[in-house]
């Protein structure tokens, strides 16, 4: 690599303003970090803006509920300081079995949550009704995880970045990073930053910049309706997503849907893997949208808006990666997120400036460290 | 086919000629079709469908598109939803 062109010296900079990158960005600010972002496009273009937005908490694992959890409660801290335009609605999650398999589910879960704290409610099938009226007839009740909510991500990035620029963060938009390493950033212009650390905030394109990382695109489609308001009060996800959302299939589709603030409904959700071009997939789109009028037939009637694609960067073992990358000491880690970026992205800061300034997590960081997927590669 | 049709706009019953569309009932009752996000009354700009400027609920199906819709008797249109 040649001679640094920069004569600025930055503690930390960051490839990537999604809401990962903003939310690092941050937190290493509010440290007294020296810190740059760097941005190709926007500010929360790639899959920030193309997600749902919820904050929410899940039990896949221990270590999956250990980062939405921790990362719910910061969410719940900021919230006052969240403008407006972030849309923050703590509306709640409802999880909703279809039979009485998927009820026994809402047992365990519930047994799950309330074990670590988290409050649920256990929703029989006329409650359930109650809630959501437009569910259809004869669902066989739900769980109701009350401190859920969803937001607006592009501006909840957007202020998470100005904040950090406020306390003197540096943002390079427009700006494409083509190599990092060896505490150099190297802009496909030509121009070089020096850091002490390198943070790749890359999203499902973190590979390109740090060659070996597991992650892999999964596609999903979005659909936005016209205002509806009423209609819709809770996040609703079929509880059948665990089994969908997991499968080994190539494609999958489930039941979630999102009342805005706005009375809009976005429904999603379906997961393509070795799907790369962003084109909506009508195929995929009929069966979701199918699926989401098998529980809710008033969908159908419904005028919507816009359809879209995003990427979502998935690991192998649905958990993110956040700490050093084994092969260069100058490069940290901090993609990876799959579903649950939005949620996990404070969290993941406080984790990642924690391990790059020796401090100790306050959740245990191990299960995210990035060397863990490469033992996992040396198997593949 | 009769020559008058009998409908409801915002529960106010009035007859109009057979083959006119919801916008015309709604500008015959006096109403906006609906209110926009910004607070102004909005009604059919282009006539064909193209703009939804003329979106009302029809029969408690919200964001219907009045231009396009034929009235029918008994028909019951809200608007300023």
């Amino acid at each position: 690599m040649s001679e640094p062109t920069s004569d600025v010296a930055h503690d930390v900079v960051i490839a990537g303003a999604g809401i990962v990158g903003a939310a690092c960005a941050d937190e290493c600010a509010r440290r007294g970090l020296r810190v740059a972002v760097i941005e190709r496009d926007i500010v929360g273009s790639g899959a920030t803006a193309a997600g749902m937005g919820h904050i929410v908490v899940m039990d896949d694992s221990d270590a999956q509920f250990a980062l939405t959890r921790y990362s719910q409660r910061l969410w719940q801290d900021l919230r006052p300081q969240l403008p407006d335009d972030v849309e923050y609605e703590q509306c709640g999650t409802i999880w909703v079995a279809a039979d009485e398999e998927e009820m026994a589910e809402v047992w365990r879960k519930h047994d799950c949550y309330k074990k670590r704290g988290v409050p649920t409610e256990i929703l029989d099938a006329q409650t359930l009704k109650r809630l959501e009226p437009n569910l259809r007839d004869g669902m066989a009740g739900g769980l109701l995880v009350p401190e859920d909510g969803v937001l607006y991500p592009p501006c909840a990035a957007r202020f998470l970045l100005e904040r950090a620029q406020q306390r003197g963060a540096e943002l390079h938009l427009g700006a494409s990073v083509a190599e990092i390493g060896e505490g150099h950033v190297r802009l496909t212009d030509g121009s070089e930053i020096r850091a002490e650390v390198i943070v790749n905030a890359g999203g499902a394109s973190a590979p390109e910049l740090t060659l070996g990382i597991e992650i892999k695109k999964r596609k999903g489609h979005l659909v936005i309706t016209d205002r509806y308001p009423g209609f819709l009060r809770h996040q609703l996800v079929e509880l059948g997503y665990l089994k969908s959302a997991h499968s080994l299939r190539s494609d999958s589709v489930a039941f979630n849907v999102q009342p805005r603030r706005t009375g809009q409904i976005l429904i999603g959700s379906s997961r393509q893997y070795g799907a790369e071009h962003t084109e909506v997939d009508n195929d995929v789109l009929a069966r979701m949208l199918r699926r989401a009028q098998e529980y809710m037939p008033g969908l159908a009637t419904m005028s919507t808006l816009r359809v879209w694609t995003g990427f979502r960067a998935a690991t192998p073992d649905k958990l993110p990666l956040i700490g050093p990358w084994p092969q260069d000491k100058s490069v940290f880690l901090a993609t990876g997120h799959e579903g649950l970026g939005i949620t996990t992205s404070l969290g993941t800061a406080k984790i990642l400036v924690d391990l790059i300034t020796g401090a100790k997590p306050e959740i245990p960081a191990e299960p995210y460290l990035p060397s863990r997927a490469t033992k996992e590669c040396t198997h593949a | 086919m009769p020559s008058q049709v009998t409908l409801t706009v915002n529960g106010l019953t009035l007859s109009v000629p057979a083959g006119a569309t919801v916008a015309v009932a709604v500008a015959m009752a006096g109403q906006a079709c609906r209110i926009s996000t910004g607070g102004e009354p909005r009604g059919p700009l282009c006539g064909m469908g193209i703009c939804f400027e003329c979106r009302a609920t029809i029969n408690g199906n919200a964001h219907c598109r009045s231009c396009q819709i034929l009235c029918e008797p008994g028909m019951e249109v809200t608007t300023d939803e």
